[in-house]
């Protein structure tokens, strides 16, 4: 097992055609995820790598069978083509896009409140079960299957992350990138809780970073729900306050942002800090051995 | 992005919200000018990109227009230290010339997103002219909250709820309802991140007024604001981050220290910037340049290490994804090509396309300091700053 996605995935890509959407399109068919379908509206009826193009999403499903999104749609469409995905009932919608505005998102949330679509981002760099599945733009060949999961608010932290872990001959069961955002889909609770009851997986990574309450909140249910065990890292410990580091998330506007204030809310919950960036491998290697 | 109280007051203003008459002025005479206009009774106030003026002395209360003059001359051209802004201030250019009121009683209002239950929240307080940071450590209980459901609005009874946990009556209860509702209007037309009122006052006469303002906007909708771009004011931003913007590195923030780091993807850069703190060296800055494939912007980012006098050594750490580790090595030859680079630079290249970036660096005769990990990129990266490897 492995979660959000796996060998049963039917992948449809909206904004297949773009020139972000055609180049990681290659690389997840590539890896060997089935895609199944694309949307780019005005071009229906057409191929592309080999792949049936859609004008609309409902349609794509209708057809195919699609049964996950990749959207790498420009972010003034994004939110749109989230809810157009929404409304076509799509279980899953991994979404890219960088620098959709945030009240557009405060609307996109209160749509899907209710409604069985799993959005995963914006602003990240989406999910891989490595072996089986991959639905984003991270590089497939750092992965190596296993049983750790890793779940992360940055993608490249994640790969020097992944590559620690792989190094150690430790593999992953899935890694979920929930993206750098304020209001990500996917909060860090929603997707420990999938972890916790996924077989396949052992323990977890969870790297947070400055900004906002969410590693709080993980805290929160790893205390009171999480019988693996984690391991944790916060980015932005050496962050000045009031400064938007790259991510827009990542702004440290009262004392719940800082690092240190996340760090002690995991460490409290039972989590394994790592001590620095560099030893997130080691310290999963010594929690592993434990077990 | 932010802008001044004046342009934040022009546009509650156009929004129906009542704010003091006044007038911007550039220089001591128009400062006058705009003082006669108002009478007697008037308050000078420093444009800057930074909260606690009060306290810093960027607020001056004068009777007379000459003394209004005389308090201009005293501001204009000064660099404002606050407990916000850094030890070296920020420049004051402009001074809102403004009817001081007589107030009564001092609230606290503002609208941003909440992230949490991902909505817009209105948080009204009766303890105003502090800072709400403040106010949540003292006293929590006078902080109040709506939240509010996009899809219908703000609406009325919110408004009143608020107006009567502020101890507002009377005809100020309709009044606070319908400042807020033009206050979220303003909100949500405006892509505002944060749009605050603090104080809100009541004057001696029992009227509502924004006595200060503050408004921030989302910077990932300014491309559907045009009018809102042209109010950025650049001097009030940090001279580093301007001109890294100027040469198309979005993702720059001066830091405290002397080492450059040039990273891709914003956590991996902040995670850099701990691990050097760890190793016992200081960034300079962080930066991220991003996944677009260009070698100029690599070039650019050494430009930036060349013009901060503080950079005694740089680390690249690149891990390829969207970003090629061969494109980076690429610009790294070039830079070192163009431009004459005196500082130690470490390079630990991993991910997409490594070996061909390794291979690029190599063949091209570059002098650098090669690390194998993260580890050791930020170890050899200290001792270069310290002067242990020249």
């Amino acid at each position: 097992m492995s979660i959000l996605v796996d060998r049963n995935t039917r992948l449809l890509v909206q904004g297949i055609t773009g020139s972000e959407g055609s180049f990681h399109t290659q690389r997840c068919i590539e890896y060997g995820t089935r895609v199944v379908a694309g949307v780019t509206p005005g071009k229906g009826g057409t191929e592309h790598l080999r792949v049936p193009v859609f004008d609309t999403v409902e349609k794509a499903m209708a057809e195919t069978g699609a049964n996950a999104s990749l959207m790498f749609v420009p972010p003034p469409f994004a939110a749109d083509g989230i809810l157009e995905a929404a409304e076509a009932r799509m279980p899953l919608v991994v979404c890219i896009t960088e620098g959709i505005p945030v009240l557009d998102m405060v609307k996109v949330h209160r749509y899907l409140e209710g409604k069985s679509t799993r959005l995963i981002g914006p602003n990240c760099p989406g999910v891989i079960s490595p072996g089986k599945c991959k639905v984003g733009i991270m590089v497939g060949e750092i992965h190596l299957p296993g049983s750790v999961a890793v779940i992360s608010r940055s993608g490249t932290l994640t790969y020097e992350v992944v590559s620690q872990l792989a190094s150690l001959g430790i593999g992953q069961s899935t890694c979920v990138g929930i993206g750098g955002d304020a209001l990500p889909g996917s909060t860090f609770v929603d997707i420990l809780q999938l972890f916790q009851t996924d077989k396949d997986t052992k323990a977890v990574v969870l790297i947070g970073e400055i900004g906002g309450t969410m590693e709080q909140e993980a805290a929160e249910f790893i205390s009171q729900k999480m019988t693996k065990p984690v391991v944790g890292l916060v980015a932005g410990s050496t962050a000045p306050p009031g400064k938007r580091m790259g991510h827009a998330g990542a702004i440290i506007t009262g004392n719940a942002g800082k690092a240190s204030e996340k760090l002690k809310a995991l460490s409290r919950a039972g989590v394994t800090i790592a001590p620095t960036p560099a030893e997130v491998g080691a310290t999963v290697k010594k929690v592993l051995q434990k077990l | 992005m932010k802008i001044h109280e004046y342009q934040a007051k022009t546009l509650m203003a156009q929004y129906g919200i009542p704010v003091p008459r006044g007038k911007v002025a550039s220089n001591p005479a128009e400062a006058e000018e705009a003082a006669g206009q108002i009478g007697n009774g008037i308050a000078i106030k420093a444009q800057v990109y930074a909260g606690g003026r009060g306290k810093a002395g960027g607020i001056k209360i004068v009777n007379e227009p000459p003394e209004a003059k005389e308090a201009a001359n005293r501001l204009i051209g000064i660099r404002l230290v606050t407990h916000q802004t850094g030890p070296e201030g920020v420049p004051v250019s402009k001074v809102l010339v403004e009817e001081a009121s007589d107030v009564a009683r001092e609230l606290y209002l503002s609208i941003m997103v909440d992230d949490v239950s991902r909505s817009p929240v209105v948080i009204a307080s009766e303890a105003g002219g502090m800072e709400i940071e403040q106010i949540a450590q003292t006293n929590p209980e006078k902080i109040f909250k709506v939240y509010i459901d996009t899809a219908i609005g703000f609406q009325p009874f919110q408004g009143r709820k608020l107006a009567y946990e502020m101890s507002l009556d009377g005809g100020q209860v309709g009044e606070a309802t319908r400042l807020i509702s033009n206050l979220y209007k303003l909100f949500m037309d405006k892509d505002c991140s944060l749009a605050e009122i603090n104080p809100l006052v009541v004057t001696a006469d029992g009227k509502l007024l924004a006595l200060d303002a503050k408004l921030n906007f989302d910077d990932n909708a300014l491309y559907r604001h045009t009018e809102l771009q042209e109010l950025r004011d650049n001097e009030q931003e940090e001279p580093l981050e301007i001109q890294a913007r100027d040469w198309g590195i979005n993702n720059y923030v001066k830091m405290d220290g002397d080492i450059g780091c040039m990273v891709n993807g914003a956590g991996l850069a902040m995670a850099v910037n701990d691990l050097v703190q760890y190793c016992g060296g200081t960034a300079a800055n962080f930066l991220d340049i991003g996944t677009l494939n260009n070698p100029d912007r690599v070039v650019n980012s050494f430009k930036m290490f060349i013009a901060d006098p503080r950079v005694k050594a740089v680390l690249v750490n690149i891990f390829g994804g969207m970003a090629r580790a061969d494109v980076i090595a690429k610009g790294i030859v070039e830079a070192f090509r163009q431009l004459n680079i005196r500082f130690p630079v470490v390079i630990r290249l991993a991910g997409t396309n490594v070996e061909e970036g390794q291979r690029i660096l190599g063949e091209s005769g570059i002098h650098y300091i090669r690390a194998k990990d993260f580890n050791d990129a930020a170890r050899k990266v200290v001792e270069a700053a310290k002067g242990a490897v020249k």
